[in-house]
């Protein structure tokens, strides 16, 4: 870090620790945290500062006129709004189709992910059949191959099932899902026995136990695996770039990378108005799923 | 159901017996969308990709097989060579920084501070993992523009002068570090983040009363404590890295010349642009190997050094 950044940090944070030069002598340990804690709060709003400059920097720059976008001093915050860029972007690219796309191909593949692996997970958890452990090690084994592996003949088997640019070339290998089956398994494990008991005992059946006992308790692990789906192939810029051919199949980081490249350096705040478009709904998953995706996000890990 | 109640009280096996058939045959169809699925889209794809390595196929005319020739090509070909050794730089230089930052930043957050500090950095830390790559990339590529871009403007602030950042070998490789390294530091931070929260205050307690405090504690008590989460970390951090791709193409495409191009850049220009199928498949499946290696070498690990409470 260089030295100006800690200097102002420093300024800055002083406040919350007054106690410095008040701080009596006999409490040897009560001066060093003080110390530290400035050390401390100044390395946080540097790096609190440096994760969300970038991210200020683009939204206040496509709230600019494309033909001061690029003019220096650059801007931070968005003062004196423009729109005139939001506007530009859906006359250069189909934004509207772009969104359609990517939603049609990410919900599609959430709910997709949702039911196979809310079905699979539940046979894995809480039904027997010969050689059960040996297809969920196969499953599992499928979270260890890259997907650079696997999409030259993807790409081929796509053809050949005559799905070659279209949507559905993106949506159906990305169904079925190990790290989803995993996460639900581990959830129908987690749910009491008792209640499957009980129903038998009523004299429900099978399917009934699963569908009106098992699935509803399961929901919130549904959840998670939905809300990491869309999170992943929202953003998702490798299995499109080589799945679809057209631009009208294309989805939304597709378009925006074509944009910037047919664009340039032209009129930046067009590009960025794209690109603050695409990140809305991460926003809103962020705020209303954080806990959800930070559950997601971790549990491969804790397990 | 009435059948079955009534069933129940005179005989139990027979209801038994054909509760496990259906059971069985449930077990089937619940697992055939994931189990087919993967058979399709995993499983097949790995034995053509194994078989296509062997093969020079343009798609167009039929396939000749040329053994090994393919996997020579990853010492042979300079771009292929090149490529790796950018992809092992990479990946060393990204997981460092990666899992150092997000360390640091999650020991600072165990201190005392208000809750809503607390909640709105580690919100602000994770905020970049649910970006696109391809959308941070593209707005990074403006930041580090030479003659307009913020970066510049920064450093002009301070005297210095401007970096030709996408325009010089070592600059872009940098860039493309630093970009990266910026979206995923928050999924390492969120583990460390778990592991410090979930260490017993005694221990701290206990150990501040020894005399143990600062970087003698952390490295005493805290790192050996969190020391499984720190392998965990470490590998799923090498694991990505090893693919990165998003990245350098659209901050770089590779160049210049071929200083940023990765492992997974060239799968794809062999195979989509140049029409190599074979030798794609030949370099994912090193790649793979890698990968695989990496995974062995946890358990490998985690038996030897790794302390489990």
């Amino acid at each position: 870090m260089p030295s100006h950044t800690l200097q102002t940090g420093t300024g800055k944070h002083s406040g919350s620790t007054t106690d410095t030069p008040t701080t009596p002598k006999p409490y040897r340990t009560r001066r060093l945290p003080a110390a530290s804690t400035v050390g401390r709060y100044t390395a946080l709003a540097v790096a609190a500062a440096l994760t969300l400059g970038p991210v200020l920097w683009t939204l206040s720059t496509s709230l600019r006129t494309p033909s001061a976008s690029f003019n220096l001093p650059p801007s931070f915050l968005p003062v004196n709004p423009d729109f005139t860029a939001y506007q530009e972007v859906f006359q250069q690219i189909n934004v509207g189709l772009l969104v359609l796309n990517s939603a049609l191909v990410t919900g599609l593949i959430a709910l997709g992910q949702m039911a196979s692996a809310t079905l699979a997970g539940y046979v894995f958890a809480r039904l027997d059949f010969r050689g059960k452990n040996a297809v969920f090690s196969l499953v599992l084994a499928t979270m260890m191959v890259p997907v650079q592996v696997t999409i030259v003949p993807v790409f081929m088997l796509i053809r050949g099932m005559g799905l070659s640019d279209t949507l559905l070339a993106l949506i159906l290998p990305a169904v079925p899902t190990a790290f989803g089956t995993f996460l639900l398994r581990q959830y129908f494990l987690g749910l009491p026995n008792d209640f499957a008991e009980a129903a038998a005992l009523d004299g429900a059946g099978p399917w009934r136990i699963f569908r009106s006992i098992y699935v509803p308790l399961a929901v919130p692990g549904m959840a998670i695996v939905g809300i990491l789906a869309f999170n992943f192939h929202w953003n998702e810029f490798f299995r499109p770039l080589i799945l679809t051919i057209s631009e009208q199949n294309f989805t939304l980081p597709l378009g925006l990378v074509t944009l910037q490249g047919n664009l340039g350096t032209g009129s930046i705040s067009v590009v960025l108005a794209g690109v603050i478009l695409s990140m809305l709904p991460a926003l809103v998953v962020f705020i209303f799923g954080q806990r959800t995706l930070r559950e997601g996000l971790t549990a491969g890990a804790s397990k | 159901m009435t059948a079955a109640s009534t069933a129940q009280g005179r005989t139990v096996k027979p209801l038994a017996v054909k509760r496990s058939l259906v059971e069985r045959w449930l077990a089937r169809i619940f697992l055939a969308p994931t189990v087919l699925g993967m058979a399709l889209f995993t499983f097949l794809p790995i034995i053509a990709s194994l078989v296509l390595a062997f093969f020079r196929w343009d798609i167009i005319s039929a396939p000749q097989f040329v053994g090994f020739a393919n996997f020579a090509s990853l010492a042979e070909d300079p771009t292929v060579r090149v490529s790796f050794l950018n992809t092992v730089v990479f990946v060393v230089v990204a997981v460092i920084l990666q899992l150092g930052i997000a360390l640091c930043l999650a020991s600072m957050l165990q201190a005392r501070m208000p809750s809503w500090l607390r909640v709105f950095l580690r919100s602000t830390f994770f905020f970049p993992l649910v970006l696109s790559a391809a959308s941070v990339s593209i707005f990074m590529r403006y930041m580090f523009n030479e003659q307009f871009g913020v970066v510049n403007w920064l450093l002009s602030l301070v005297g210095i002068p401007a970096v030709p950042w996408l325009t010089s070998p070592a600059a872009s490789a940098a860039v493309v570090v630093l970009v990266y390294v910026w979206q995923n530091f928050g999924f390492s931070f969120l583990l460390f983040l778990g592991a410090l929260t979930n260490i017993p205050k005694e221990l701290h307690e206990a150990a501040n009363l020894d005399g143990a405090a600062g970087w003698k504690q952390f490295s005493n008590v805290t790192l050996p404590l969190i020391s499984p989460t720190v392998l965990v970390a470490s590998v799923m951090a090498i694991i990505s890295a090893l693919q990165v791709f998003d990245q350098p193409y659209v901050l770089t495409n590779g160049g210049p010349g071929d200083s940023t191009r990765t492992a997974v850049m060239v799968i794809f220009e062999s195979a989509f642009q140049q029409l190599e199928f074979g030798k794609a498949s030949a370099i994912g499946l090193v790649l793979t190997v890698l990968i695989l290696a990496v995974t062995a070498l946890q358990f490998r690990l985690s038996r030897r050094f790794v302390f489990y409470q």
